[in-house]
């Protein structure tokens, strides 16, 4: 009683301290107190680094006046003891969406897309929302600010988790009491951003993660633009944009990927994000770390896999398995490599699962003084309040917490948060310790009692006449209430014991029997503890099971242990397809070394040299498929009818398995297309499938600029759907109209930007600037010659030449035209029928195409044929009786030259990249396997290493099986099988 | 000479077809043709270099070596150096089901409902397909017509390549029922915004259970007087007394089991697997039963990261190796234009394992037993039809399958097709 009155009265005291000094007052008398509150005996953790034992900690007006061993304290201080008690500062967690509701859809369910914005005044995209704040949304919620103290947790940076730009962010002290008045501790604080659109509006723009990031650098420069008040209109948006700049920039990235894309984009603009992470940033840590960027990290790890039925067990990637047991390392990782990061709630269901998770990354090696750092000091540090927050200094808010122990131990309570000086109490902190073995007699009956569990949620095992009786405990306030099973357990009657414990050695109480008698007993507590002992031991077992599986390279089946290196490779007696005048060779020798083709020729030998026995076996260069879509996050960007501003180099997936799979076809080089969405597509990325290496690795150094351009059907979405019927244009008449269009802007733009006049910079013009400049060439979707030769007439009027159509299905019906103008013709072997467009598609194309002087290449457009390249080719011997070798170059040689990038690769020639494949036979022979697929003198791929993995993945996934098992047998969380579907990109794919 | 005549071909098509149109089927044998000197690949496993292949009215009346003394019937083909094959069979097809994918008028394979029986595909058969006349060039000169869709799609039929309508086409109506089995897996329902993931399929019980529950009442109306007649029901009966197989198509280990399972207990007499990505897990249980597999295009991906990357590739193999009656079939996008590739698929399993005549019994023989036309068709045995085709090499290998003769039963047919009419006009026109 003496104690809640005391709660009320100090309660009442730090309201009032808070309160603003004139206001009017009508239920009472105006009370100010100016008193001092202490707590004193703790073990004060002040910092990450720094710990008082026997600490006092004085706070007044919701901050902390003091903090020492040996300070004095005012007299006017109400003190309590915190003997035994460990004092932390509270958590912050600064990617939080606490108190603002999400967003909802508008109403109504037209499925006609929306190409505009529905804002006006603001940004031309309604996804950029830099002028809205959280705190305009931000309404306290009781209910979570509870749960997310019970976490630890003091002071959240809340905001709206919706949109690209997502404005700023409100930092926000959880105390219960009090009001929105002392918990609103900064108004703006951050800006956020993300990579998904604002649920708030329909607009079409962009349809794609490649088209969020190519906003955000448009709206980079808009902002700048902007600035310069060179804008005619006002934009509310840019506006807030720009006076957002200064603060900190967290960016939802989202996964390891995602980051890395998105530091790409930071860089360009000298900004350092913040990145919220996906917790598998350990996959590629070096790369990571050469962000510079603090990590905002999610702890949700993931739960094993139910694997009881083995049939859907099976389907079970071993990515996927792996994740669950390395995940929990992400943040020791992370340490371990000094990255800078922050613990968060983020992804979270629910804010209880965070001590419990971040108890796994601990157990996982995260050191507590780490983690204490990633919910402190760091934290605060990325919101620039190191003075006021993330530590117990003197001038920080006295938000702190008072535990039993050790904060990073299970065992361990928190007891209190107190948050801006306001005590928030989540847990009784006075329940004695009255764990233990104990005796007592009723009626003739010896009881043993053994009390274990955690103070706070006790459980109790009876005996009696060495039977187990069922019980019940409950201990509060220092009074206990035990109701158990009497022994004759025939009758469903129960016992009921309540006894006042003010010592746990003995105590007496009563007992009140079914039928409503009482009797007295004396408890005596034995001095035999074995509770700890067996737990210890169980510690232990949870120990073994943290061996981190190794992280490969990529980290999924097939991934390399350590990334391959460059070897010195002599190739012995092999039939060598040069691609050059010299034509076959037979019985030839070819020196590898440094990564470049070193000597071709007759009883070679080198020195440190690996020697390869070719007898039999055939050489040829690299295949180079120039129409690919492995190996991509994302393909088209359709929110537009021109999005030449997005490209594939933003979102190459080095993790496609696709990648290996083709590099056991033979591929070595691949151009990623934008898909044919719209007349003017995305840019390219060139790349060479080095397994394991990052994306900015795969990239071509200095790659020769390309732009996927479209015609026919996609481009007017003949096959989108009735409600697709609105975006210009619909017919093949207005796609000319298109090109027309945006030639004559981009061309317009760039004399106006040749001329030194002020302009607003726009990427999509940049690029098509670069196509009228002859500095960026086209590989343009096509089929029908109608069209075909319209562009030829467009490109034509611009002085400017169509490098490549690709697909290019009625070439043959225009070679002459195609050879006149220049024209480069990148086709499929014998695909047709599949929409109306390529009814006269016919698979002698490309011997049509090549025996009137085109240069011809067979492509893929799709992950499983691109593996069969070399039996692509080959058709075109029996469609059209090309020449073995012509046919040969339509998958190696003409691919590189219609890709400017035949200086490199594409033949064996003395000096070129050391891009080789030794195949098993004839490399066109149905029969023919790739055996060595090699990059740079880097071997990605070799028929028997591949052997080894598959044993190795088949190992490594029952080990993970078994113990997953074992997790569900110990009565672990487990998640039932779920399995991401693979998408499989084509041309048409949407996203 | 051989040129010559080609050339007047040509001219002759271009003449007369200035608007393209299909190929006129041809006329029926009235000469007996003798082929000497050829590799023969029967399809049944064996070979014979030089052999002396007859026919005639139609049917084949001699198969073996051209040193045997015998005297050679009607007119005598040359073919030394050249190879001779049984015409290759797609089964488990929508060629002549839909012409043009993305245009749904074009689209005649799927029917509306979940249990059609008896729906026939035969009598949608466009014999005028372009797609159609485009396998023959390939040795591809049968196929097995399937409807998709639903839980039962419906009755598939056997038919040849080259024929006026669907009634000369059939070379076996309505030979089985195609039923496709309940997946272990479900997606997510994006549109209520679950993540589009594959999960368990909580209604796997279920939905087998319909279909026990379907047979059940089949078999009791079967037993009754009939009246009224119940059309479904009535296309089942042919599962009990064996004139049809049941094609079930599955890829899940688990699937296949509860399928055999299932043909048992409902006394269906024959079961054939379609699909199969993971019979190899269950091939014992299939040799036991006696269930053949038409296995997935070989040319596909492999469905799970870690599978290995050649695993489409060398099911095959392992099949047959454990004894696994095994055809090819070749179903899935872009499938029909795509048929003509079957050569290559059994070229593909011979690279992967199977002897190559092995191989070539994947898309013959064997597939004529599995779809129970064996005796007609599938091998170069005497009595079959004359359905066979004489290539530059080995048909298998897309570098030598060059056909030059193609009979289907002894009709000497047309290898022209709209594409290779476009091939001419436009060579025609680069040369002028």
């Amino acid at each position: 009683m003496i104690k809640k009155t005391l709660l009320f009265v100090f309660l009442a005291c730090t309201i009032n301290l808070f309160a603003q000094e004139n206001i009017p007052k009508n239920d009472g008398v105006k009370t100010i107190s100016s008193n001092y509150t202490a707590v004193t005996n703790a073990k004060i953790h002040v910092s990450p680094t720094q710990v008082i034992e026997n600490g006092t900690l004085v706070i007044k007006d919701g901050k902390i006046v003091s903090v020492g061993a040996n300070i004095s304290i005012p007299k006017n201080a109400v003190v309590t003891d915190l003997s035994g008690k460990s004092i932390y500062p509270s958590f912050i967690d600064i990617y939080s969406t606490f108190g603002v509701e999400k967003p909802k859809r508008p109403e109504g369910n037209s499925r006609r897309p929306q190409y505009d914005a529905a804002r006006e005044g603001y940004y031309w995209n309604d996804h950029i929302r830099a002028d809205q704040n959280a705190i305009d949304k931000f309404k306290y919620d009781g209910k979570e600010a509870k749960k997310l103290m019970e976490a630890g947790f003091g002071v959240v940076n809340t905001h709206i988790e919706d949109g690209i730009i997502r404005g700023t962010g409100t930092l926000i002290a959880l105390n219960s009491e009090g009001s929105d008045a002392n918990r609103i501790l900064k108004e703006h604080s951050g800006q956020y951003l993300g990579t998904s659109k604002s649920k708030t509006s329909k607009q079409a723009y962009p349809t794609s993660i490649m088209g969020a990031f190519a906003l955000l650098r448009q709206v980079n420069m808009d902002a700048k633009w902007y600035a310069s008040g060179a804008a005619k209109e006002k934009d509310r948006t840019l506006e807030a944009f720009n006076r957002n700049k200064n603060q900190v920039q967290i960016i939802e990235a989202g996964s390891k990927l995602n980051a890395l894309r998105l530091d790409n984009i930071g860089d360009q603009f000298n900004t350092q994000y913040v990145f919220v992470g996906g917790g598998d940033e350990y996959e590629y840590i070096k790369d990571i770390k050469a962000t510079n960027g603090t990590f905002i990290l999610p702890l949700n790890f993931p739960d094993a896999y139910d694997m009881e039925n083995p049939f859907l067990g099976n389907s079970v990637d071993l990515a996927d398995l792996r994740e669950w047991n390395q995940k929990p390392h992400n943040p020791k990782i992370l340490a371990d490599n000094n990255v800078n990061f922050a613990l968060s709630t983020y992804k979270l269901k629910d804010a209880k699962e965070f001590i419990p998770n971040l108890l796994k990354a601990i157990d996982a090696g995260l050191s507590k003084e780490k983690a204490l750092a990633a919910l402190t000091t760091i934290p605060a540090q990325v919101l620039g309040q190191t003075s006021t927050l993330g530590t117990l200094k003197a001038g920080a808010y006295a938000n702190f917490l008072v535990t039993s122990g050790d904060v990073f131990e299970k065992k361990t309570t928190i007891y209190q948060n107190w948050v801006t000086g306001i005590k928030n109490e989540l847990k009784p902190m006075d329940n004695r310790d009255i764990r233990g073995d104990y005796t007592f007699n009723i009626k003739n009956t010896d009881y043993e009692l053994t009390i274990k569990g955690e103070i706070e949620k006790l459980k109790a095992e009876l005996k009696a006449n060495d039977k187990k009786l069922g019980s019940k405990i409950s201990f509060n306030d220092d009074w206990l209430n035990l109701t158990f099973s009497t022994v004759d357990t025939t009758k469903q009657e129960f016992i009921r014991l309540v006894a006042n414990i003010n010592n746990t050695s003995t105590f007496n109480g009563k007992a009140i029997f079914p039928n409503g008698n009482e009797a007295s007993f004396t408890a005596k507590k034995s001095e035999v503890k074995t509770a700890d002992d067996k737990k210890e031991a169980d510690d232990k077992d949870d120990k073994k099971e943290n061996k981190l599986f190794p992280v490969t390279y990529p980290n999924m089946a097939y991934g390399f242990e350590s990334l391959p290196q460059q070897e010195t490779l002599l190739f012995k007696n092999v039939t060598v397809w040069t691609n050059e005048a010299d034509g076959i060779l037979k019985n030839t020798d070819v020196l590898i070394k440094n990564g470049k083709i070193s000597k071709i020729g007759k009883n070679l030998s080198a020195s440190k040299a690996q020697i390869i026995n070719g007898e039999g076996k055939h050489l040829t260069a690299g295949i180079i498929d120039e129409h690919s879509h492995i190996a991509t996050s994302s393909v088209n960007e359709s929110g537009h009818n021109s999005t030449a501003e997005v490209t594939q180099e933003d979102v190459i997936n080095p993790e496609d398995i696709g990648i290996y799979r083709n590099l056991a076809g033979g591929v070595t080089s691949i151009q990623i297309l934008h898909g044919s969405a719209n007349p003017i597509g995305g840019r390219s990325a060139i790349i060479k499938l080095k397994w394991g290496e990052t994306a900015n690795n795969l990239i071509y150094k200095d790659a020769p600029k390309f732009i996927k351009f479209a015609l026919g059907e996609n481009v007017k979405q003949s096959n989108w759907g009735s409600t697709n019927t609105v975006r210009f244009p619909q017919t093949r008449m207005g796609v000319e109209q298109v090109y027309t269009d945006y030639f004559q802007r981009a061309k317009e733009y760039d004399a106006k930007k040749k001329s030194g006049q002020p302009y607003r910079k726009d990427v999509e013009m940049e690029v098509i600037a670069e196509i009228l400049n002859k500095e960026r060439f086209i590989s343009c979707h096509s089929y029908v010659q109608s069209e075909i030769n319209m562009l030829m007439k467009v490109a034509e009027k611009f002085d400017f030449n169509i490098n490549t159509f690709t697909h290019i299905l009625e070439g043959y019906k225009l070679a002459d035209k195609m050879k006149a103008h220049g024209a480069g013709g990148s086709t499929f072997s014998d695909w047709w029928a599949y929409k109306y467009e390529v009814n006269d598609a016919i698979p002698f194309n490309a011997a049509i195409m090549h025996n009137a002087g085109i240069t011809v290449a067979i492509n893929s457009d799709d992950a499983e044929m691109s593996r069969r390249l070399n039996q692509e080719a080959a058709k075109s011997v029996k469609y059209g009786n090309v020449s073995e070798e012509d046919a040969w170059k339509f998958v190696t040689l003409n691919p590189a030259k219609l890709l400017h990038i035949d200086n490199r690769v594409g033949s064996i020639k003395v000096g070129k990249d050391a891009d080789v494949v030794l195949w098993s036979e004839h490399p066109m022979s149905i029969y023919a396997k790739a055996e060595k697929t090699i990059i740079e003198g880097v071997t990605y791929f070799d028929i028997n290493h591949d052997k080894q993995l598959r044993e190795a993945i088949k190992k490594e996934k029952n080990e993970l099986t078994s113990l997953m098992l074992q997790a569900k047998n110990k009565g672990l969380k487990t998640k039932p099988i779920e399995k991401k579907e693979k998408a499989h990109f084509h041309c048409d794919s949407e996203f | 000479m051989k040129k010559l005549k080609y050339n007047i071909l040509a001219f002759a098509l271009l003449l007369s077809s200035v608007v393209i149109a299909q190929q006129t089927p041809a006329s029926k044998q009235t000469n007996a043709i003798s082929i000497e000197g050829a590799t023969a690949h029967l399809g049944n496993g064996q070979v014979i270099e030089n052999s002396l292949i007859m026919f005639n009215d139609g049917k084949i009346t001699f198969v073996g070596s051209a040193n045997m003394k015998i005297a050679r019937q009607g007119n005598v083909m040359q073919a030394q150096g050249k190879h001779i094959y049984p015409g290759f069979i797609a089964p488990n097809s929508t060629l002549g089901l839909v012409e043009v994918d993305a245009v749904r008028a074009s689209d005649d394979a799927d029917e509306v409902g979940a249990m059609n029986p008896h729906i026939r595909s035969l009598i949608a058969y466009n014999t005028e397909s372009k797609i159609v006349e485009s396998m023959r060039p390939n040795g591809v000169l049968m196929g097995q017509i399937t409807p998709r869709g639903g839980r039962i799609s419906g009755a598939s039929s056997v038919v040849q390549f080259d024929a006026w309508n669907w009634e000369d086409a059939a070379i076996k109506a309505d030979d089985g029922i195609h039923m496709n089995w309940p997946s272990p897996f479900s997606r997510g329902r994006w549109w209520l915004g679950e993540p589009s993931m594959l999960k368990e399929n909580k209604d796997y019980k279920k939905q087998v259970e319909e279909l026990s529950t379907y047979f059940a009442e089949s078999k009791a109306y079967q037993a009754s007087n009939k009246s009224p007649k119940h059309l479904p029901f009535e296309a089942l009966q042919g599962l009990i007394n064996g004139s049809k197989k049941l094609y079930v198509h599955v890829d899940a280990e688990r699937g296949i089991t509860d399928a055999i399972t299932f043909t048992k207990q409902n006394n269906i007499k024959y079961l054939v697997i379609v699909g199969g990505y993971e019979a190899n897990k269950v091939s014992n249980l299939l040799k036991q039963n006696n269930v053949p597999v038409l296995l997935q295009r070989v040319h596909s991906k492999p469905k799970n990261d870690d599978d290995d990357y050649d695993l489409p590739f060398k099911l095959a193999n392992e099949l047959v190796r454990s004894g696994v009656l095994v055809g090819l079939e070749n179903a899935g996008d872009m499938e029909r234009m795509n048929a003509r590739n079957l050569p290559f698929l059994a070229g593909t399993c011979a690279a992967y394992g199977l002897d190559k005549e092995q191989a070539l019994s994947l898309i013959t023989l064997n597939t004529a037993k599995i779809l129970g036309v064996a005796a007609k068709v599938g091998s170069l045995e005497v009595g079959k039809d004359a359905t066979l085709f004489i290539s530059e090499g080995d048909a298998l290998d897309m570098r030598t399958n060059k056909l030059e003769k193609a009979y289907i039963q002894g009709r000497d047919i047309s290898l022209e097709s709209h594409q290779t009419e476009l091939y001419k006009r436009y060579s025609n026109k680069y040369k002028n």
